[in-house]
């Protein structure tokens, strides 16, 4: 398993208080090992891909929350791979029937 | 271990999703159905980051003090120092570490919030930043640490350190008497997240 997902330092560092990593709501811990499952199971433990795209996601805003750039990252790397497509992801949030687990 | 809780502590939130919130459960949930996610994969990557990788830096500083004295004097001397040495470290201020003997129980508390050696023990533990954690240690330290299954043999003292911004500390637990010869990497091995806080001896 990888286990250097995170950046200590540098402008893809994940946010810490006072030192301490700081995960402020359940969604950031999953996406956080949703990113760490494609990592291992796509790039076979590679963390460069994705970690570019964190980069270029903070870049263009740089004010927006860590774990939503993270987000945003994780979508681009996705879709770039061809893993998953823009529709069916709005497809799977429009449909208020069927809740998100 | 027994875990440190605030009774009524836990919220549920009737609130729905944030748009943000269900945009990864959607993800999740593609990538489930894609076999691209492992059952269990994310609570385990959660787990690992929260119980193994943090600190086993900080049981690599551990078992080299217990080899090499000379080591030991510069851990205690200068603690950042030290754990550089091993290429730890990072921006969060100074590591003070802190040894225990057979007379002295050390142990480490954030009464302000929860500061926390971060580079070299990782995540820290949820009860680390109960409210009641905090306040007890201070008050009644042996008590509590025996809720929490670490007995301090009642000759032994107890020292209470209050970590901040500025200083982050390090128990040096004493070396198990059953581990003469053994190489350094299975002594790290012995070395635990809770021993390195002081909620628990080895």
């Amino acid at each position: 398993m990888n286990t250097d997902l995170l950046d200590t330092d540098g402008v893809a560092a994940a946010p810490r208080r006072n030192g301490e990593l700081v995960f402020e709501a359940p969604w950031q811990s999953r996406v956080f090992g949703l990113c760490a499952a494609i990592v291992e199971t796509c790039f076979e433990g590679d963390r460069e891909p994705f970690r570019r795209q964190l980069i270029a996601a903070i870049a263009a805003e740089p004010d927006r929350p860590y774990w939503d750039s993270w987000t945003v990252a994780l979508e681009q790397l996705l879709l770039a791979s061809d893993l998953i497509d823009e529709l069916s992801i709005e497809r799977r949030i429009g449909s208020p029937e069927d809740p998100p687990a | 271990m027994t875990e440190v809780h605030d009774h009524g502590h836990e919220q549920h939130h009737p609130t729905p999703p944030s748009p943000i919130e269900r945009r990864v459960a959607a993800l999740e949930e593609l990538l489930t159905e894609k076999g691209l996610v492992p059952e269990g994969f994310i609570e385990e990557v959660n787990r690992i980051y929260e119980n193994d990788i943090g600190p086993m830096n900080g049981a690599k500083v551990v078992a080299r003090a217990w080899v090499d004295p000379e080591y030991k004097a510069r851990l205690l001397q200068d603690g950042t120092a030290a754990v550089a040495e091993l290429g730890f470290g990072g921006p969060e201020g100074n590591i003070v570490a802190v040894a225990n003997e057979p007379s002295l129980h050390n142990v480490v508390v954030c009464t302000l919030c929860s500061c926390y050696p971060w580079s070299i023990l990782g995540l820290p533990p949820t009860w680390y930043k109960d409210a009641p954690y905090r306040a007890r240690m201070v008050r009644e330290p042996r008590v509590l640490l025996r809720e929490m299954g670490c007995v301090v043999p009642d000759d032994a003292d107890i020292r209470v350190w209050d970590s901040s911004a500025e200083v982050r500390y390090l128990v040096v637990p004493e070396r198990p008497a059953d581990t003469e010869g053994l190489p350094e990497e299975e002594l790290a091995a012995r070395v635990t997240r809770d021993s390195m806080i002081g909620v628990g001896r080895l």
